[in-house]
């Protein structure tokens, strides 16, 4: 019976970092999907996100679920800028010179947070760090529940803006066809940029959501990118439900396999988990044809 | 224009080798050293990613293979630096077969390689900090026994000499590459692919050649590293810090050259010291991160200005002249 219990609380848990993963892992398919590229500053931004949400915190005194609402325009309008002023004009339109430009960026914020912070490990300290709901035997972090409704709230507001704005729509339009898309009168750039734009603000979302739980520090961002690009790539590059089952589905694996194996031999698990996607079945589990 | 190239390389090793004849400062014997350990790991990446188009963002996985093999060949079956050396190259040259015929095979190009490569980097650098066989998180240490029958030099000139040595015998080969049919081959692959596949070539197999090689010399850079140092851990073999390197210096240098990566990785560590040095003074104390935000930032500036390094950069300054 008690085993059951830890199993059950095992599972409640991964799912429940398994939707965080998967608002990390929207932005960056949403970006794979409209722009072909994978934007390896990703992990670096969300460090640069939750370092944001510790600053409003520790020196502003703002709540993180209150910072959420500065943050995440904040976050948009950087995203904005750096896909418009740095990797549009810096790569010449040549997919490799992408991937070379946010490597760079990856590099220059991670280490400018370590310039800024050092490698200390933060954290926040908020009233509810540690509160917890409890359903039958289960006990359940407040803020993980949260984190967890959340993310599908987030990804259900995304769906809509796809589905229903005019922006929602230029951006599908470029994804497939960005010529097409050009030709009748979307601005292109324009699109590439505001996709950036809510990539990046995912990621500031995400960071207030995992803040009042996680540490924080330079490399913080690392952890977490590696297993979204795992999610990215076992759901399907691009595909938004994808992202969302493929997030859960890692949670899951990611806590049961630390449960069985040891923590470190749960990331291997999701290394292993990557590189097979990528070797067998690189469009994933519910990707279109390449 | 053959002979020149040939000429030009031994002028270029014979000066390096006269460097360190005018002083005996340790700090200048030091940088020199891992600069010639960097150039390595930077030729190796070379030849893959600036021959053969193939962007692998996980060198370390060959760098640090190479830095465990002579290591653990030394302490755990007690064999001789010097046949260890070569068994650690091999090592090297045999997980880039690996990696590559896993990845070529699924027909893997671009973000794509760049990702899954990064990932076997991680799985390596993950499992030696767990392994008991590779010292686990507290790393291994071989043991000093400063002989040169160690391959441990009390004259820390000897030791550069060797790497010296090393990444001259690697300018040679790189040179003998571009001329060959097999370094055509794989320049055509990186221009186009399928062109190529159509026109005869068997794309497969010059990758696999290519990632053999490229893994084997910078598994070379890796063993020089724990002979210089004694001392290994996961994310010093494997961490991405060496990633990075082995794929700026070339990319700074001039990306597809001879040259290339020696010249990328004097400009690298030099400026990298130079930052260190100018944040320290200015600061007043040590910051790390420092050197990287600048590599960086160069990084960004080489793609958008200068998409073929400082050689580029001179040959277009010498045309221009002309």
């Amino acid at each position: 019976m008690l085993k059951l219990d830890i199993f059950l609380s095992a599972l409640a848990n991964g799912l429940m970092t398994g939707a965080v993963y998967a608002l990390i892992a929207l932005g960056l398919t949403l970006v794979y999907g409209v722009l072909h590229i994978i934007n390896f500053a990703h992990g670096a931004m969300l460090t640069a996100a939750m370092f944001a949400v510790f600053i409003c915190h520790a020196w502003l005194g703002i709540d993180p679920y209150l910072a959420v609402f500065i943050l995440t325009p904040l976050f948009f309008g950087l995203g904005y800028a750096i896909q418009r002023l740095v990797i549009s004009p810096a790569s010449h339109g040549d997919d490799s010179n992408i991937l070379l430009v946010t490597l760079g960026l990856s590099i220059i914020i991670e280490n400018g947070l370590l310039m800024g912070f050092r490698s200390d490990t933060r954290s926040i300290d908020v009233p509810y760090g540690f509160s917890v709901i409890e359903i039958g035997n289960l006990f359940l972090s407040t803020p993980k529940v949260i984190a967890f409704v959340a993310a599908f709230v987030v990804a259900g507001l995304l769906g809509l803006l796809l589905v229903r704005t005019d922006t929602g729509k230029a951006i599908r339009a470029v994804a497939k066809e960005r010529t097409g898309a050009a030709l009748s009168g979307i601005d292109v750039e324009h699109i590439y940029a505001v996709t950036f734009g809510i990539g990046a603000a995912c990621l500031a979302i995400a960071a207030c959501l995992l803040m009042p739980t996680f540490l924080v520090n330079p490399r913080a961002g690392n952890a977490f990118v590696l297993v979204a690009f795992t999610i990215v790539v076992l759901g399907g590059m691009g595909s938004i439900g994808g992202a969302l089952i493929g997030g859960l589905i890692i949670g899951v694996v990611e806590s049961l396999s630390g449960l069985y194996f040891g923590e470190s031999l749960g990331q291997i698990g999701i290394f292993l988990i990557f590189i097979l996607v990528l070797l067998f079945r690189p469009t994933g589990l519910f990707g279109a044809k390449a | 224009m053959k002979d020149k190239t040939l000429l030009l390389i031994a002028i270029v090793t014979l000066a390096l080798a006269l460097l360190p004849l005018g002083f005996e400062s340790n700090v200048v014997l030091n940088f020199l050293a891992f600069a010639m350990i960097i150039t390595l790991a930077a030729q190796g990446w070379n030849v893959l990613g600036g021959f053969g188009g193939q962007f692998s963002f996980g060198h370390a996985a060959f760098f640090g293979t190479g830095a465990y093999g002579m290591a653990l060949l030394q302490v755990r079956f007690g064999v001789n630096a010097w046949l260890a050396m070569p068994i650690a190259i091999a090592l090297g040259a045999a997980v880039g077969y690996a990696i590559g015929f896993l990845s070529f095979r699924a027909r893997l190009r671009g973000s794509y390689f760049a990702l899954v490569t990064l990932a076997f980097a991680e799985v390596f650098r993950i499992s030696a900090n767990v392994w008991s066989f590779t010292g686990g998180a507290a790393g291994v240490l071989v043991p000093l026994k400063l002989d040169p029958w160690n391959m441990q030099f009390a004259d820390k000139r000897l030791g550069y000499w060797l790497a010296l040595a090393l990444v001259a015998l690697v300018l040679l080969i790189t040179h003998r590459l571009r001329e060959s049919r097999f370094g055509a081959q794989l320049i055509a692959i990186r221009e186009n692919e399928d062109a190529a596949r159509a026109l005869g070539a068997d794309a497969l197999a010059v990758k696999l050649k290519a990632i053999a090689l490229s893994g084997g010399i910078t598994a070379a850079a890796g063993s020089l590293y724990t002979q210089k140092f004694l001392y290994l851990d996961a994310t010093l073999a494997y961490g991405p810090w060496i990633s990075v390197e082995a794929l700026l210096a070339p990319i700074i240098g001039g990306i597809g050259t001879i040259f290339g990566p020696l010249l990328g990785a004097f400009l690298l560590l030099g400026l990298g010291e130079v930052t260190k040095t100018f944040f320290a003074n200015l600061l007043g104390g040590a910051r790390p991160g420092a050197d990287l935000v600048v590599f960086g930032v160069l990084l960004i500036l080489c793609v958008a200005f200068a998409p073929r390094g400082v050689l580029g950069l001179l040959a277009r300054l010498r045309g221009r002249g002309a």
